[in-house]
């Protein structure tokens, strides 16, 4: 079975410019790697698996093509582990209030 | 059509024209000065209209809230008769949650009243939320261009929640690695779409701001009898300082102090795909504070709107540890939990008033919404998986890139003056540099003066220093041939 099918939210990839393309007044550890982009929307051809050359409408309706990078695409950013650093400064401050 | 990198910037002036509407030759006067007010008059919007606009959308009217436990703790650390009052203007309560969307509503209501079917802007920040959101309530469509990711593909939480949220909003979002070639795709995209240009420095972008300087002037006055005593914002690209500004003196406070805070990240380099992680801070900081205002318009449209230099009495930095810890104070003192870029300025006020007598009144001029990837935890948690020591300590031992220290206690924060007669010695210095072998007027000496919150004998000097020449009349002649 194909990882995704027509109408399915889609994650493309693309290359925007290689290396050599970049401007020459970047840092080096900036133009020694590609510049690259990537854009959701829903798949247009029938089926794809990652990887493959794809087109998408975006979500306000642009076709738009790449390569396949990822089939519903979650948001995982987080809250973060609890900060030891942070964690007591509430109550340090409180009871300094209270002292003054 | 030739999408190389350099044909495309070649095509810049251009596709600018046709994407802000703006003939931005008419306002030039010579190669150092342009008609800095009759471009911001150029879309005729007067501040009555800006505020009929921003409320067709709910944007703007936001409440000032006094921090009376935030300036109890202050008073308990400051001499008898110190500690000056402290108040925020929770631009948070605005629809997309941030001051951003004073900028987003006046360029959407006048893209969409020149006839445009969509708008682009270039923001990894709050403000392509704000377009997004903007653009939604009145049917335009949106693409956000967003710095995200380092060549790994680890991105910024922070960032990735602006994703999110652009996306929340029905944008079309491009997350792209890093790279000043953002600039370069801004032009490719409204080439291809001939969308309006959003960008954050056009005329409608800081008379949007305008509102906020003169709302919380106003609401100063009307609690306190009294104009504000000094005016604390958080600088990056310079917009929010020169809105701020203006609408304070459109209120009638003239003697309001205006404070520009940036979170010092000093020795990291902004286009490097290195430190852009090492970063816990993706704007407000000294990466964009410092080069916005010793060049404005590095930017993305000809001539930047957004002039900082012009409207700065004294500018700050603090630390990114003193910026969590104050997030820490406002929600657990009074009982606001915000984001990080009010609290850049907020960090600031602790330590500014220390300086201030006990009826004097400081006003933190923003707050913004916070979430997931936005907490100090999601902040400290990304710095360490990325190598930063974290630590409480003395916040002097602060090193941008490498160390974060939360400061023990509340009086270690203390606020960083940055020498402005250097930033405004660089700013004219550049001026010259970029205008190689022209011969600088008295009418240019006299726009320096203005665009540098200087004196005419003051860039005269300056320019002698420089060992240049300048013309006696208007006329212009060429350096080095003749002066």
């Amino acid at each position: 079975m194909a990882d995704a099918k027509r109408g399915d939210l889609a994650q493309i990839h693309k290359i925007v410019l290689e290396p050599d393309q970049r401007p020459d007044n970047l840092p080096s550890c900036t133009k020694s790697v590609p510049y690259e982009c990537w854009i959701k929307g829903f798949l247009i051809d029938e089926n794809a698996n990652v990887g493959d050359e794809v087109k998408i409408t975006t979500f306000i309706g642009r076709e738009l093509s790449g390569i396949l990078y990822q089939v519903s695409p979650i948001y995982d950013h987080n809250f973060g582990e609890p900060q030891k650093e942070l964690v007591s400064i509430g109550n340090e401050v409180r009871k300094q209030l209270e002292k003054s | 059509m030739d999408n190389s990198y350099h044909a495309v910037m070649s095509r810049k002036k251009e596709i600018l024209k046709r994407a802000t509407g703006i003939d931005y030759d008419k306002f030039e006067i010579s190669p150092i000065t342009f008609d800095y007010e009759g471009l911001m008059n150029s879309c005729e919007y007067s501040l009555e209209d800006v505020q009929r606009i921003l409320q067709e959308t709910g944007v703007g009217n936001t409440p000032l809230v006094e921090l009376k436990n935030l300036t109890e703790l202050v008073r308990s650390i400051s001499l008898p008769g110190r500690g000056g009052r402290i108040f925020i203007k929770d631009e948070a309560a605005n629809p997309s949650g941030s001051f951003k969307d004073r900028r987003a509503a006046l360029s959407i209501f006048h893209a969409k009243k020149l006839g445009y079917k969509g708008v682009v802007a270039a923001s990894s920040g709050n403000y392509g939320a704000a377009v997004a959101s903007q653009a939604a309530k009145r049917g335009l469509k949106a693409i956000i261009l967003q710095e995200v990711y380092d060549s790994r593909k680890v991105g910024q939480p922070e960032i990735l929640e602006k994703t999110r949220a652009c996306e929340a909003y029905g944008a079309e979002v491009w997350q792209l690695t890093v790279g000043p070639e953002l600039f370069y795709i801004m032009l490719r995209v409204l080439e291809e779409t001939e969308f309006f240009s959003a960008s954050l420095y056009v005329p409608t972008s800081v008379g949007g701001i305008d509102t906020l300087g003169y709302e919380l002037g106003e609401q100063v006055f009307q609690k306190e009898g009294r104009f504000p005593d000094m005016a604390i914002i958080t600088h990056a690209g310079g917009g929010n300082v020169t809105g701020t500004a203006r609408g304070l003196k459109k209120a009638g406070s003239h003697n309001t102090i205006v404070v520009g805070v940036s979170v010092d990240l000093q020795g990291l380099h902004m286009a490097s795909d290195i430190d852009f992680n090492r970063k816990s801070f993706t704007t407000g900081h000294t990466g964009f504070g410092i080069p916005f205002l010793t060049w404005p318009d590095r930017t993305d449209v000809p001539r930047n709107c957004a002039r900082g230099l012009r409207y700065l009495d004294r500018y700050l930095s603090v630390t990114q540890g003193e910026v969590f810890y104050t997030t820490e104070l406002l929600a657990k003192l009074e009982g606001i939990e915000r984001g990080p870029a009010g609290n850049t300025s907020l960090a600031a006020a602790i330590s500014l008033a220390r300086e201030l007598d006990r009826d004097q009144i400081l006003v933190v001029q923003e707050t913004e919404y916070t979430a997931a990837g936005k907490l100090p935890s999601s902040q400290l948690t990304f710095a360490k998986e990325n190598g930063i020591e974290v630590r409480r300590g003395d916040p002097k031992e602060n090193i941008p890139g490498k160390v974060i220290v939360i400061p023990e206690r509340v009086d270690q924060i203390e606020v960083e003056d940055i020498d402005m007669e250097k930033i405004r010695h660089s700013y004219i210095e550049r001026a010259m540099k970029m205008t190689e072998s022209y011969v600088p007027t008295q009418e240019d000496i006299q726009f320096l003066a203005e665009d540098s919150k200087t004196s005419f004998d003051y860039v005269r000097e300056t320019l002698e220093s420089l060992n240049i020449k300048t013309a006696n009349s208007a006329s212009r002649l060429v350096r080095g041939r003749e002066a």
